[in-house]
């Protein structure tokens, strides 16, 4: 049973760091601030979500986990409202770079 | 493993540091200087100095971050006027030389330090029982060191004012920062309904804990201010007038009750801010209180700015 927790974790934080790492990859490559912002997002949502699902096995208490799940929720609010904020002032300014 | 991270890290912060000196916009500089304080929480949480992380997060990159960014978007129109004004050769190579003298000279003092340094640390963890609070920074700055901590109190006062004292005439007393137009069916408008709940019960928490863990009243103060600014931004409630009463006398009333404890101690205890034996944590407690209103609004105005529109009184 503990080997299949641990494997889980494994999986799971290995995919979160994927899904980090093509966000940053497509946040230097992508060529504006839309397709940009939409790279940033899946980072934050996904990746950090996978973290922290690979991580619940891993805690001692259950409010530990509990603090675990409600920074990620926190993080998709403010990330969800950044991305739309940023996308509302670039669509106001007209197309940038 | 943990000695690669934490050289990368560093290396990653000396980077960084050099980046935002020669950044050539304000803004990318503002930017960067918000990451190095991410980073530094980093560092300070490999020191294990959770409290200095939790303040570093909160006032090194949060609250000035924004500050630095108001600062930058009032600074952008006169931006390239002021690039265009080129020092000459010679004053670059005097500042370019006087930075380095000053790098020199810190990296000299850090290596002329005696191994092991100095600390006071075994006496706070001696004599900690006798405040009765079980997290020994909170021993240290309301009760060993409290009279540093009073002053800090007084000098953010201080700050308010002299950035009060930045309004013109007409708008004094008035309320600070422009109007912020509301959208009450947009984004923000929405967070602003949803966050202040957890973001309130949050900030009280790391108050509260701070007794006997990593937290306390300058932590939680930014938390809470932070929510109060994000309720100001949505436009759901304006910015108050800086003549109100009931502000100013919150203002004060933390320093005041600060200085009040410290006089009962001068009858009491025999000393300006010692604590009468057995008094010293519902004491601690009590200072604590009386400043986390004062420093909340001290920071949320802070960020507010000047006050720009006049108010009939």
């Amino acid at each position: 049973m503990n080997l299949l927790l641990d494997l889980w974790t494994v999986v799971a934080v290995v995919a979160g760091a994927f899904f980090f790492f093509a966000g940053t990859v497509g946040l230097l490559r992508f060529p504006d601030s839309l397709t940009r912002l939409h790279a940033l997002t899946k980072a934050d949502n996904l990746g950090l979500g996978l973290v922290v699902l690979g991580l619940l096995p891993q805690m001692e208490s259950v409010s530990g986990g509990l603090k675990l799940v409600c920074i990620w929720l926190l993080v998709l609010v403010s990330g969800a409202t950044a991305a739309q904020w940023i996308a509302r002032s670039l669509r106001h300014s007209g197309p940038g770079p | 493993m943990i000695e690669v991270l934490n050289f990368g890290l560093a290396a990653l912060i000396l980077g960084l540091a050099v980046w935002i000196v020669i950044a050539r916009e304000a803004p990318a500089a503002v930017v960067g200087f918000i990451v190095y304080g991410l980073l530094l929480t980093l560092v300070w949480l490999q020191l294990h100095g959770v409290d200095v992380a939790l303040t570093e997060a909160a006032i090194g990159g949060g609250l000035t971050g924004v500050l630095l960014i108001s600062a930058a978007v009032k600074l952008r129109s006169t931006e390239s006027a002021a690039r265009a004004q080129r020092p000459s050769r010679s004053t670059r190579w005097l500042a370019a030389g006087t930075s380095a003298a000053v790098t020199v000279a810190l990296a000299l003092c850090v290596l002329v330090l005696p191994v092991p340094a100095p600390t006071l640390a075994p006496e706070v963890v001696a004599n900690i029982a006798v405040t009765e609070v079980g997290n020994p920074i909170t021993a240290v700055l309301l009760a060993f060191r409290a009279m540093d901590t009073l002053l800090e109190a007084i000098v953010l006062v201080f700050a308010l004012i002299g950035v009060w004292s930045l309004a013109p005439d007409g708008a004094w007393g008035g309320r600070p920062g422009p109007l912020q137009p509301a959208d009450p069916n947009g984004m923000l408008a929405y967070v602003a309904r949803v966050l202040p709940p957890i973001g309130i019960v949050a900030g009280v928490y790391i108050f509260w804990i701070g007794a006997d863990h990593p937290g306390g009243k300058f932590q939680g103060a930014t938390i809470l201010a932070a929510m109060w600014l994000l309720v100001m931004m949505a436009g759901l409630v304006d910015a108050p007038p800086i003549r109100r009463t009931w502000l100013r006398r919150l203002l004060v009333a933390g320093p005041l009750a600060f200085i009040a404890i410290g006089m009962v101690g001068a009858v009491t205890a025999g000393a300006f801010l010692a604590y009468p034996q057995g008094f010293a944590k519902p004491l601690i407690l009590a200072i604590e209180f009386a400043l986390m209103p004062t420093l909340t609004l001290v920071l949320g105005l802070m960020l507010l700015g000047a006050p720009q529109r006049s108010e009939p009184p």
